[in-house]
């Protein structure tokens, strides 16, 4: 069986079929793109996957479990964890705040604990603490560490989203457009740390782009969509070169 | 059954003031998503104008009708510059300290202007009755809901049949897009003050003759002419008079059916169920960020 | 200027970053605590009064300022603890316990209120709870079994450990004293554990929390049902301290006036709370002092300026028939709010950080380091 499985995954607004009976799967430590023009349904497929909107029909399976009717919290608390297209960072909070916020799903204290700051809590939040500095040091962040995310520039905020994501110690991370907004050389760094989130951490990886230098970089498989519909699956160079996705891209 | 009319037209009356003042929270909301706490208070100081007009001055009701309706444009035009206007796009929570504050500042002055005493104005209509068999329906409450169906029609075709309704609602959705698309957001702003101060006005004014006129009486009907707009759905002009005679109705059946004390709480405890079932209100739409 | 080098991960734990603020918060203990012995019994009532806003602002804060849940109903909660702790004392029941029963029984009908609150945002959720409100105060008006209804009920003298603790002692004093700090503290150490981070993150994002593994809709009930609680505490004291409650204390006007307490402190910290409590409770005097004394003062001044005798007594009249005007206290308050929220949106705390800094960066302070950014208007109903 697969690592992550969508069964005829649908997303129906009204009449509009924004994700119209879509198979795909993901196999433990690869990296996969979804690419297609906008309102393909690219980014409906991230939230159908993080339970933001309950699919109209189908099923999504993670290490052979049913999770599609779990509550959206529970996602992450199964090892998934995502990024978005256009940064929900928690703005007022600084950023050590934030990466914090990602370790929610490991903390276990209960809330009289906290209100007594028990040893157990603060040795908690050391720990967590620690796992956070690891992060901070594999994404380069040391510098922003005290900033408020408010002052901060969108490249940076937008490592800060994946820093956010890797310290929930995922097991499959979904990143919705990480380079939007970047410059060449923030895309380059990306590319790096999306590979080395396989090769370092053993993370599988599920991504929306439109980069198609970053993708034919990093992916193994790509998925091509067009108004919901899967169009192609293969190679990156597969895809690019399938004629329904020319046609899709060059409205031929 | 003839009472249950008699409780319903005077319920449609009430709530026909509440949702003329509901309006006023509505048209300022739709057009700058700044929630007037002061409306009522708006209300009540257009009573006093009038009164101010038609029972000190002696003046013809029209006129004086007028007259308060066109001061009252006017202050609502410089409470927008003066409160509004430098914190305008301020977190909501901010702007709405800022009209309670405005409205403490009227209540307090105005009653320092005009007494605390109950006040009353002569209408045409405080006399007369309309005997329909047996019914009999007062002119006062009947001239109330011919103007609100009247204001809500005109309001109505402003907002979607002119360019500067047009303009509001754009500047409502997105204003520094309407600013980039020549539209005076400033002067927009404005225009709504003032007209939802003239509505606020016309409200009181109606309103006289069946409650008196005295500083808290804006406070009072604010708290009522709220939930109706949001029972409606805050931002639909026709949810907004539909909450308000909702809320009306549902207060003069309480009063009248019910033991002493549900008259009071009986309009919230359905809004609250309504906002329960339904939390963006009878006819608010229903919109989630999109990420 | 101080530089903090930090080599542990203990210094961003820790409650006080750096031995100034353990010596200058020890003062202001100190300070507190030998008060009794140096105020007037007048300023005395007051402080314990700022002591119990102060407590409520910082429930408030919990849910309002860091959790994002705007709340018009603040009083609600004060009115149950209140009630609570007047009807179980008929009983015999001791301070502590009817103390804790109070807090409880408002905690768990803040959680009450949250559940249904989970869906409302924004304006739809500041009338949610002014409906609460004003449902709760018509009940405490209805119910005469229990509450006497209008008339009130008397709150009798708190027995504490078999000892008489008379209101206006210092005793009662360092109860409320103790309560904020307690809550204070309390409150410091959520903020740095992950309950008081999934309430930031809340308030921020609730996709984004939900993506990160918090229960929206569990957090949003704790930081009610905490919220009321602190407020239910608060309500004891209050009710011990007024001796007698009934209904019409409890009114929209009181739960404005809580939130004019967070607003006026700073709706982003907890010095806020404080700051602004103090404030609240002590205009009062001072239009007090504003009434008997400024129209002396001023028609001195006249007099000074060179004003005749008869001009300067005509003004000192003129002033005197103006202070005293029915009313003009509300106006007052109204200009202040409107003040502070056009000239002061970050509150009496965010003025006492730009005095700091002015002195720490002297003489290189520049005022635009707080101008706030020109800001637009985009619509909220799309969140």
């Amino acid at each position: 069986m697969s690592y992550f499985r969508a069964e005829n995954l649908s997303l129906h607004f009204g009449g509009l079929k924004a994700v119209d009976s879509v198979s795909f799967a993901v196999e433990k430590s690869e990296i996969l793109s979804i690419i297609g023009p906008n309102g393909a349904g690219k980014s409906s497929i991230f939230n159908l996957i993080s339970r933001i909107y309950p699919p109209t029909s189908g099923k999504i399976f993670f290490e052979d479990q049913d999770i599609t009717q779990q509550p959206s919290y529970d996602i992450a608390k199964l090892g998934i964890a995502r990024t978005f297209q256009n940064i929900e960072l928690f703005e007022n909070a600084s950023v050590l705040a934030n990466l914090l916020v990602g370790r929610h799903r490991h903390s276990t204290t209960q809330l009289w604990q906290e209100l007594l700051f028990l040893p157990s809590v603060r040795a908690g939040e050391k720990a967590h603490r620690r796992r956070v500095e690891q992060v901070i040091e594999f994404l380069d962040l040391e510098p922003y560490r005290d900033k408020l995310i408010s002052g901060l520039p969108y490249g940076v905020r937008k490592v800060i989203e994946l820093a956010r994501a890797l310290c929930s110690e995922p097991k499959l991370i979904l990143l919705d457009e990480p380079s939007s907004g970047l410059n060449v050389e923030e895309t380059d760094d990306m590319s790096f740390w999306i590979r080395d989130l396989r090769s370092d951490l053993g993370i599988t990886v599920l991504m929306v782009e439109h980069d198609m230098t970053l993708v034919n970089r990093v992916s193994d498989r790509v998925i091509a969509l067009n108004y919901g519909r899967v169009l192609a699956m293969g190679s990156p160079s597969e895809v690019q070169q399938h004629p329904d996705v020319v046609a899709a891209y060059l409205g031929a | 059954m003839l009472d249950f009319v008699q409780q319903l037209v005077s319920g449609i009356a009430l709530g026909c003031v509440y949702g003329l003042i509901a309006l006023g929270f509505v048209l300022v909301y739709k057009a700058t998503e700044v929630v007037n706490f002061a409306q009522g208070d708006l209300m009540m100081l257009g009573g006093f104008f009038a009164f101010t007009f038609i029972g000190m001055m002696g003046l013809n009701y029209w006129l004086g009708f007028a007259g308060a309706v066109i001061c009252m444009a006017l202050f609502g035009m410089v409470a927008e510059r003066v409160v509004v206007r430098p914190i305008l796009g301020y977190p909501q929570f901010s702007i709405i300290m800022a009209t309670i504050g405005l409205g403490y500042f009227l209540r307090s002055v105005a009653g320092m202007i005009w007494g605390t005493d109950d006040l009353k104005i002569e209408t045409p209509f405080s006399q007369g009755v309309l005997r329909i068999g047996s019914l009999v329906l007062a002119y006062d409450k009947l001239s109330v809901i011919a103007a609100t169906v009247i204001l809500c029609a005109l309001l109505y075709l402003f907002f979607n049949r002119t360019t500067l309704g047009t303009a509001m609602r754009a500047s409502s959705e997105n204003m520094l897009a309407a600013y980039y698309m020549g539209i005076p957001v400033k002067r927009v702003v404005s225009i709504v003050w003032a007209i939802s101060a003239a509505v606020a006005t016309a409200a009181g004014v109606l309103l006289a003759p069946i409650t008196f006129i005295h500083s808290n009486v804006g406070l009072v009907l604010g708290l009522k002419a709220f939930p109706a707009a949001v029972l409606g759905g805050f931002g639909s002009i026709p949810g907004a008079v539909v909450g308000g005679v909702l809320i009306g109705v549902i207060e003069s059946m309480a009063g009248f059916y019910l033991p002493q004390g549900w008259k009071d709480v009986a309009p919230y405890i359905v809004l609250l169920t309504v906002l329960l079932l339904k939390p963006e209100g009878l006819f608010g739409l229903h919109v989630r960020k999109k990420v | 200027m101080r530089f903090l080098f930090k080599t542990d991960y203990e210094d961003d734990i820790k409650l006080f970053p750096h031995s100034g603020y353990l010596y200058s918060y020890g003062l202001l203990i100190a300070v507190l605590l030998v008060a009794p012995y140096v105020l007037s019994s007048y300023l005395m009532s007051q402080l314990v009064f700022v002591c119990i806003y102060a407590t409520v602002g910082v429930g408030l804060l919990i849910l309002t300022g860091f959790t994002g849940q705007a709340s018009l109903g603040h009083a609600a909660f004060l009115a149950i603890g209140a009630y609570t702790a007047a009807y179980l004392q008929q009983f015999n029941v001791p301070f502590p316990v009817y103390f804790l029963a109070a807090g409880l029984l408002t905690g768990i009908v803040g959680a009450l209120v949250g559940f249904p609150a989970l869906r409302l945002q924004g304006i739809y959720l500041v009338i949610a709870t002014i409906s609460f409100a004003l449902i709760v105060e018509e009940i405490m008006a209805r119910w005469e079994s229990v509450t006497h209804g209008n008339e009130g009920m008397r709150v009798k003298t708190m027995q504490l450990l078999g000892t008489t603790v008379p209101r206006d002692g210092p005793t009662f004093y360092y109860l409320c004293l103790a309560v904020l700090v307690l809550t204070i503290v309390g409150t410091l150490n959520l903020l740095r554990s992950p309950t008081g981070r999934a309430f930031v993150a809340i308030r921020d994002s609730e996709t984004a929390a939900r993506s990160m593994g918090i229960n929206v809709a569990l957090y949003k009930v704790k930081s009610f049902a905490i919220s009321a609680a602190i407020t239910g505490f608060a309500g004891v004291l209050f009710a011990h301290k007024l001796s007698f409650i009934s209904p019409e204390m409890f009114t929209l006007q009181l739960s404005i006036e809580f939130i004019i307490v967070i607003l006026i402190g700073g709706t982003f910290s907890l010095h806020g709370a404080v700051l602004g409590a103090i404030f609240l409770v002590m205009i009062d005097p001072f239009l007090t002092y504003l009434k008997d004394d400024m129209p002396g003062i001023i028609a001195g001044v006249a007099a000074t300026l060179g004003a005749g005798k008869e001009r300067a007594g005509h003004i000192q009249d003129a002033v005197a028939a103006f202070a005293s005007a029915n009313g003009l206290k509300g106006a007052i308050y109204g200009v202040i709010i409107v003040l502070f929220v056009l000239f002061e949106p970050l509150g009496l705390y965010g003025r006492w950080l730009k005095i700091k800094l002015f002195f720490q960066l002297f003489p290189l302070y520049k005022r635009a380091t707080f101008k706030r950014q020109k800001i637009y208007v985009k619509s909220e109903r799309n969140r």
